[in-house]
């Protein structure tokens, strides 16, 4: 591990010094819909060939409570749920945030990546709406990848900084 | 259709040997849950189709919950209808929760001064106007009652049906419960039914307490986790019958939703010699997994032989 990585743990949102910094774009479609409501989102880094994967990030409503809190509806972003999201604490410090509106957001991917092949998941689920899952494989050092959703996910792009 | 099926239920009520008619489920609303005072809702219920409810209850008395940490789970809201059980529990600990029904039963038949009678059934005698039990049903199945209900909607084993005046018209008589079997009786060969029906759902990181084997009669094992499994994936899970794992045992799983497709879909498939069976599920849904055995080691001394039953119900999620 280089020093540098210790930074970032725990706080992606800090910028990443140096070599291996890369950034996910995530674009959120505008749809033409009369009840939009703005999707839960996640995003996640896994080792191509297995392994366990990390959060990036989770946008949900973070403050309803009482009966049916804004946590229920975590699981529906299935893959994401299973795969990491249930073993997190949450909120999760740096992971945890706010439904966005329509628009595109760039999150830093982790610095301390070990080098080799990766997958970045987005994963998104609207309330009366779809769920889309796009993958970006990327090969780290020099990650760099795109793919596009269909419907409830536009570009996602990472790309060096 | 399946012609075949109503052959069947008539022979189940005469012979308790052909049981596997129906498939017994759990159906759970939700198996991954997040969130809290969380509520998951299930359907328990014994039908031919699978995830549909076209023949019988499982009993709501039969329903036992076990929560992540092996402590006992209550359920709510419980109501029993003609078709399925229905009830919800409240997820008030996380982790892998299992809720089942278990059955065990005694069946086969004695002569008592040269006349042949039946065991079957719970005990106790029948209720007039009931015809009382005839043979062993799935994993705590409920007969409807019958003196409760005006119509047992034209199904076969309603009063003064199948079981009408017997051949000749002699009477048959009412099965006698094992517990009363006379100590004159001779020619007694009874048969121990043991069923066992499952699901499991998770809140929150999955557990495996509940998952440890009680060594008795036919279990399963997970080896992979019941709530993590995909679409496209392979799953394991081990059966063992008194703790030993059952090597070859046939194993059918089935993908719920048959009355919208031709083919039913079902996946046949054996465990090895380690007991464990590996299951690829083609497609996200809710799959129906069972199977069944016979040996002779019933837990009950008089009896010759014992017929086990194995059904779980799994949520295969999108990849």
């Amino acid at each position: 591990m280089r020093p540098a990585s210790y930074a970032l743990i725990g706080s992606a949102v800090l910028i990443a010094p140096a070599a291996n910094a890369a950034t996910i774009t995530i674009t959120l479609p505008r749809l033409p819909i009369a009840e939009y409501k703005k999707p839960y989102v996640a995003g996640w880094v896994e080792p191509a060939g297995g392994g366990a994967p990390r959060s990036l990030f989770v946008w949900y409503d973070l403050k309803k409570g009482g009966n049916e809190p804004g946590t229920k509806w975590l699981s529906d972003l299935r893959s994401w749920w299973r795969k990491s999201g249930r073993n997190l604490s949450l909120p999760a410090d740096g992971i945890s945030g706010a439904t966005k509106s329509p628009g595109s957001y760039a999150v830093p991917l982790p610095a301390d990546l070990p080098p080799g092949n990766y997958v970045v998941n987005v994963e998104a689920a609207r309330e009366n709406g779809g769920r889309e899952l796009v993958s970006v494989p990327i090969k780290v050092p020099g990650a760099a990848g795109r793919a596009a959703g269909k419907t409830e996910l536009g570009a996602v792009i990472v790309a060096a900084k | 259709m399946q012609r075949w099926a109503r052959p069947l239920l008539l022979a189940a009520l005469l012979a308790p040997t052909a049981a596997l008619a129906d498939h017994s489920f759990i159906l759970p609303s939700n198996t991954n849950v997040s969130g809290t005072n969380t509520m998951v809702t299930f359907d328990a219920a014994g039908s031919e189709h699978v995830f549909f409810f076209d023949h019988r209850p499982i009993q709501l008395a039969a329903i036992r919950i076990w929560k992540p940490d092996g402590t006992p789970g209550e359920s709510v809201n419980g109501v029993q209808g003609r078709f399925r059980s229905v009830f919800d529990v409240k997820l008030d600990q996380p982790g892998t929760w299992k809720v089942a029904a278990e059955q065990k039963m005694i069946t086969g038949s004695f002569k008592l001064n040269g006349e042949e009678r039946r065991v079957g059934g719970r005990g106790g005698a029948p209720r007039a106007g009931q015809p009382g039990p005839g043979g062993p049903g799935q994993p705590g199945e409920a007969r409807p009652a019958s003196g409760q209900r005006g119509s047992e909607g034209g199904e076969p084993r309603g009063p003064g049906g199948a079981r009408g005046p017997g051949e000749g018209g002699a009477r048959r008589m009412p099965p006698v419960a094992f517990e009363d079997i006379p100590a004159e009786a001779t020619d007694v060969h009874l048969t121990e039914i043991a069923n066992r029906v499952e699901t499991f759902v998770t809140l929150g990181a999955p557990t495996t307490t509940i998952f440890k084997p009680t060594g008795k009669g036919m279990e399963l094992e997970p080896v992979t986790h019941p709530n993590a499994i995909a679409a496209g994936e392979t799953a394991r899970f081990r059966f063992l019958i008194d703790g030993k794992p059952a090597a070859g045992l046939k194993v059918t799983v089935v993908p719920g939703g048959d009355r919208y497709r031709e083919d039913v879909g079902t996946i046949e498939l054996a465990t090895g010699a380690d007991g464990v069976v590996a299951v690829t599920w083609p497609h996200a849904g809710m799959y129906w997994l069972g199977a069944e055995a016979t040996d002779d080691n019933p837990s009950e001394k008089r009896a010759e032989a014992r017929r086990m039953s194995y059904a779980a119900t799994f949520e295969v999620m999108t990849p």
